[in-house]
């Protein structure tokens, strides 16, 4: 088999109330109390993200934490994180608000990473792979069908929750966005498994399966989300990066 | 150059048998696995489903002589391993170059119902979790892979193992698809409405929906042909692809252009033209659109004569386990050249005149096309082939 080298061109993260595309910070929560700094970024999205200003960074590392300790105070207040990401970025998908916290996080990492790396303006819609994995499968949404049933007298499991108890509908809700028709598979590792991921990847590209992905990472249970999405195609991009297990830890963990 | 990948053992557990000889004979004589079960812990209203009996999971757990706590979802899938290994000696669990695939939906969720829960620890819902302590058991030095990718899960499962098995990275691959029968997803299929108020008649004008089953099938696979059970036949994955809808979570598209595009892919990798498929293991679930959105794809990729069940109205939807345990099925009709009759199938309900075969019959099978689909627009096919005798 032929090994081409392929390229990591693109990601991003949504973690800890933050959001990095390429590296730069483009928005972290102090951002919901400040207006101006919002229309900036918005000025900015698009172009590179390099031109952010750099102490943002910084500044945002800086913030006070206090979080409210119960799971469910958690998953509220990280649902908003995620409700002002979407508002920050004018995503404007009214589905957006049908979609479990699973989804919504997915749904706004890939878009960021969609906008400024379109793959659907490239490559064929049946080209173009989606390959995600997580920990904790559907468990946030899977939580609230179980508490529709636990009591017989007070039953009322509803479609629109059950629907999103597969990991897999993040990878549909992409699809659908972005009318992507090509290979798709979702996977669960305890944690983000690179080589495995890499080795994946590079052997769907280098057999003529997809001719670019869109992989990572997306998990979101119990208050904690963390998600990483990142494009390999077999041009460097203006990211740059080999798909190779060692930088792809390296992104996923925050080291540049 | 790419290894080939050929089957080495198989095993089925389901209401219908505990090896898949004994499924498959139940299949010859039209029994089914779905039954009306009038009280349950699974649903309010009586529903029609295929439930395992649990006194036999211990009768046959018991036999293993395993002291540690397993949940029913791990039994079924301790009782599958060990089965399909105890087959051909020639696989070595232990060994660095096997690997253990399991697909599943579900897993544990049963676990989250508190009066479930039984003294299992809380992590145990996590699929990676009941993984572990799957790799503990066989004591496999490689951590499983777990796809979890709705119903096409069990197929995914067969084309990872194909794809992995190419190389020369493993030289076994175990694939162990599975899922219960738990109040969590009974519940969730009802308020869809989507379950049928008697056994599912697959493609048939008065179909009306799902039954809902449960099952494990363990298919082991190698590259060495050497490892293959003497006076078997040698049946080899050829193909097999992924493809997405793009069209609606939980809905198929209504063209068929999804699994269409999954077949043709597949049968592009095998170099199988579509005349030469003689079998079509449908996916078969009895709702009004996906059997609709079959017999489109199934007609436009010019498939529209070849012979074609579902199984679904004998095991019920085992989701994670269904591709899984169809496939083997769809393999013993190629050893045995026996087609087996979609149960409850009387009259053709899609629009495109597909050929579903009605009664059990005899035919040269030596070409199956396995088909799935699943929620989130995810579509696959895999496609099994005899080797050509010299």
């Amino acid at each position: 088999m032929s090994q081409e080298q392929t390229y990591i061109t693109s990601f991003c993260s949504l973690q800890s109330g933050q959001v990095n595309i390429n590296h730069s910070l483009a928005f972290s929560e102090e951002k919901i109390a400040s207006p101006a700094s919002s229309a900036e970024a918005i000025a900015n999205e698009g172009s590179s993200a390099e031109a952010l200003p750099k102490e943002r960074a910084s500044s945002a590392e800086a913030l006070p934490k206090e979080r409210a300790s119960s799971a469910e105070a958690l998953a509220k207040e990280d649902s908003d994180f995620l409700k002002s990401v979407y508002k920050h970025y004018q995503l404007n998908y009214p589905k957006f608000y049908k979609m479990d916290n699973l989804c919504k996080l997915a749904f706004i990492t890939s878009e960021l990473i969609l906008k400024n790396n379109p793959l659907s303006e490239k490559y064929k819609a049946e080209d173009i792979a989606i390959v995600i994995s997580n920990s904790a499968s559907s468990m946030d949404i899977d939580q609230e069908h179980q508490r529709t049933i636990s009591d017989k007298n007070n039953y009322f499991p509803s479609p629109s929750a059950f629907v999103y108890t597969l990991p897999n509908i993040l990878i549909a809700e992409i699809a659908i966005k972005n009318s992507i028709k090509g290979e798709n598979a979702f996977f669960i590792f305890d944690t983000f498994d690179s080589t495995f991921m890499s080795e994946y990847v590079n052997s769907l590209i280098n057999t003529g399966k997809a001719t670019c992905c869109i992989a990572g990472w997306v998990d979101f249970y119990e208050g904690n989300y963390h998600a990483f999405l990142y494009t390999v195609e077999k041009q460097p991009g203006i990211l740059n990066r080999k798909h190779a297990p060692k930088e792809l830890e390296k992104l996923f963990l925050h080291q540049s | 150059m790419k290894l080939e990948t050929y089957i080495a053992a198989d095993n089925i557990i389901s209401p219908l048998g505990f090896t898949s000889e004994e499924n498959f004979e139940q299949l010859k004589n039209k029994k089914t696995g779905v039954q009306k079960i009038a009280s349950s812990p699974y649903s309010l209203q009586p529903i029609y489903a295929a439930l395992i009996d649990e006194k036999k999971i211990d009768t046959e757990f018991k036999k293993l002589n395993i002291s540690n706590p397993f949940t029913r979802l791990e039994k079924l899938m301790i009782l599958s391993i060990s089965a399909a290994l105890k087959q051909n000696q020639a696989i070595d669990i232990q060994s660095k170059k096997t690997l253990l695939i399991i697909s599943t939906t579900k897993g544990n969720i049963d676990l989250l119902d508190p009066a479930h829960t039984a003294g299992f620890d809380k992590k145990r819902v996590y699929l990676w979790e009941t993984a572990r302590v799957i790799q503990e058991q066989f004591k496999s030095p490689n951590k499983p892979l777990i796809i979890s990718n709705a119903c096409i899960s069990g197929v995914l499962g067969i084309i990872m193992a194909k794809r992995l098995l190419e190389c020369e990275t493993y030289e076994n691959i175990v694939v162990c698809g599975v899922d219960i029968l738990t109040e969590f997803v009974v519940s969730g299929f009802q308020s869809f409405k989507a379950v049928s108020a008697d056994i599912a008649k697959p493609y048939d004008e008065t179909r009306d929906g799902i039954s809902l089953g449960e099952g494990c099938g363990t298919l082991i696979f190698t590259n060495r042909k050497e490892r293959m059970q003497a006076n078997v036949t040698p049946i080899l994955v050829k193909g097999g692809a992924i493809s997405n809808d793009a069209n609606h979570i939980s809905g198929p598209s209504r063209t068929g252009d999804g699994l269409l595009l999954a077949i043709e892919k597949t049968l592009r990798e095998a170099q199988v033209p579509a005349s030469a498929v003689d079998y079509i293991s449908g996916h078969g679930t009895a709702t009004l659109f996906n059997d609709e959105m079959e017999a489109l794809a199934i007609t436009d990729a010019k498939l529209a004569s070849v012979p074609m069940n579902s199984l679904k109205s004998y095991f019920g939807h085992t989701l994670g386990a269904a591709g899984v345990i169809e496939s083997i099925v769809g393999i013993h009709s190629m050893h045995t050249n026996t087609l087996i009759g979609t149960y409850h199938f009387n009259k053709l309900g899609v629009s495109k005149p597909i050929n579903i075969l009605k009664t059990t019959q005899q035919a040269n099978v030596n070409t199956c096309l396995k088909t799935a689909a699943g929620f989130g627009g995810c579509n696959a096919a895999v496609l099994f082939q005899k080797q050509a005798v010299l």
